[in-house]
C-alpha cells in the first residue's frame, strides 16, 4: 500500500471524520499541542542554555538533566499523542504538506542529536558538570538542539498555511515533487 | 469608554497594513511569537516547579530565579515585539474578541504579579517569611499565564 493510499484510508475512518467535523475537538487538541510546547521546548531550551553556559552556571548539568528530563519526556508524550490526532484529523493534506514533511525530517535530526548527546557526550558529564565552559561537543549539541527545535516549531506552525497545497496549482515542479503532488488537470 | 477610535488607529498603522497586505508576514511573525512563547515557558516553569517542590528542588529558589530572570525578560520582550505587530494587523477583530481581552487582562495581572509578589517570594532570605506561600505563588503564576495562553490560542478560533 502506498503512503497516499494509507492516508486516504485514514481519512475515511469514522474517528478522522469525527475529529475533523467536531466543533471543538480539533481546536482543543491543537491548543493542547501548542501549550505543551511550553513544557517541552521550555525545559529543552533551559537545558541547552545551561549547556552553552548561558544560564545558572552554578547548577550542575547532571542535576539539571536528572530533574528536568522527566518533564521534557512527559511533554514529548503529550505532543506525540496530540500530534498524531492532528494528523489523524486531516490526513491527506498533512501528508502532502511541505512543512509537515520538513518537520518530520527535522524531528529525525533532533532525535539524532539527542542520541549523540546522551550516548557520546553526556557519559563524561562529571568533567564539566559545574561552572566554567563545557567542551565544544557539549556546546555544539546544545546549540544544535536550540536551532533544530526552533525550526520544528516554525515549520509546525506553517502547516496551517496552504501556500504550497496540492489543490493550489500551478506550483513550481520542485514543490510538487517535494509534496508528492500529482496535480489533476 | 469608546475604544474603537484607538483600535481603528492601531489597525490603520503602516505596520498593521503591511502585515495584512502580505501573504507571509503574519505567519512568520506568529512563528517567532510561538518560539518566544516556548522559551518563556521554560524560564517560568523552572522557577514555578521549584516553588512547588518539583524539578530542581536541591537548588535554592533565589539562584534559579536569578538565572532565569534575564531569559524571562528577554522572551517577554520578544513576545511584545512580535505580538504588537500581530495585534496591529487585526486590531478591529481583537476589540470584539473575548479571548483577546482574557489574554490582555491575564497578561497585565501576571506581569504585575511576577515583578512584585513573585519576585519577593523568590528572592527572600532562606527561613524568612515571604508575602505569599511558595506553592500559592507558583499556582497563581501558572494559572495567570495559562489565561494568557488560552486567550492567545483562542483569538485565532473566533
Amino acid at each position: 500500500m502506498s503512503f497516499l493510499a494509507f492516508f486516504e484510508q485514514m481519512a475515511e475512518s469514522s474517528w478522522s471524520v469525527a475529529l475533523h467535523e467536531s466543533q471543538y475537538a480539533y481546536s482543543i487538541v491543537e491548543s493542547i499541542h501548542v501549550w505543551t510546547l511550553c513544557v517541552f521546548f521550555g525545559t529543552i531550551a533551559m537545558m541547552d542554555l545551561r549547556l552553552l553556559g548561558l544560564t545558572m552556571p552554578g547548577v550542575p548539568i547532571s542535576e539539571f538533566s536528572r530533574r528536568m528530563l522527566p518533564w521534557t519526556i512527559a511533554g514529548f508524550v503529550i505532543l506525540v499523542i496530540t500530534g498524531v490526532l492532528l494528523v489523524y484529523a486531516i490526513p491527506v493534506r498533512t501528508y502532502q504538506s511541505i512543512f509537515f514533511r520538513g518537520k518530520m525530517v527535522m524531528l529525525v535530526l533532533a532525535g539524532l542529536n539527542v542520541w549523540f548527546f546522551h550516548s557520546r557526550v553526556y557519559p563524561k558529564v562529571a568533567a564539566w558538570d559545574v561552572g566554567g565552559v563545557a567542551p565544544r561537543a557539549v556546546r555544539v549539541a546544545g546549540a544544535l538542539s536550540l536551532v533544530v527545535w526552533s525550526c520544528i516549531i516554525f515549520s509546525g506552525r506553517m502547516i496551517a498555511y496552504n501556500w504550497f497545497d496540492c489543490d493550489r496549482q500551478p506550483q513550481p515542479a520542485i514543490v510538487n515533487f517535494l509534496t508528492s503532488c500529482v496535480p489533476n488537470d | 469608554m469608546d475604544l474603537l477610535p484607538f483600535f481603528q488607529w492601531c489597525y490603520d498603522t503602516p505596520i498593521g497594513e503591511a502585515i495584512r497586505n502580505s501573504n507571509w508576514m503574519f505567519a512568520l511573525i506568529e512563528a517567532c511569537h510561538l518560539v518566544g512563547l516556548a522559551l518563556m515557558g521554560g524560564a517560568i516553569l523552572i522557577v514555578d516547579l521549584r516553588l512547588l517542590g518539583l524539578g530542581l528542588k536541591k537548588q535554592p529558589v533565589a539562584q534559579l530565579a536569578s538565572g532565569a530572570a534575564p531569559w524571562l525578560l528577554g522572551s517577554v520582550i520578544v513576545m511584545f515585539l512580535s505580538g504588537v505587530p500581530l495585534f496591529l494587523s487585526e486590531a478591529i477583530k481583537c476589540l470584539y474578541n473575548f479571548p483577546f481581552w482574557v489574554k490582555m487582562i491575564s497578561l497585565l495581572l501576571v506581569l504585575i504579579f511576577t515583578y512584585t509578589v513573585r519576585h519577593r517570594v523568590t528572592q527572600r532570605a532562606p527561613g524568612s517569611v515571604g508575602p505569599l506561600p511558595d506553592q500559592a505563588t507558583a499556582l497563581i503564576s501558572i494559572g495567570l499565564w495559562f489565561g494568557v495562553l488560552w486567550g492567545g490560542r483562542w483569538i485565532g478560533y473566533s
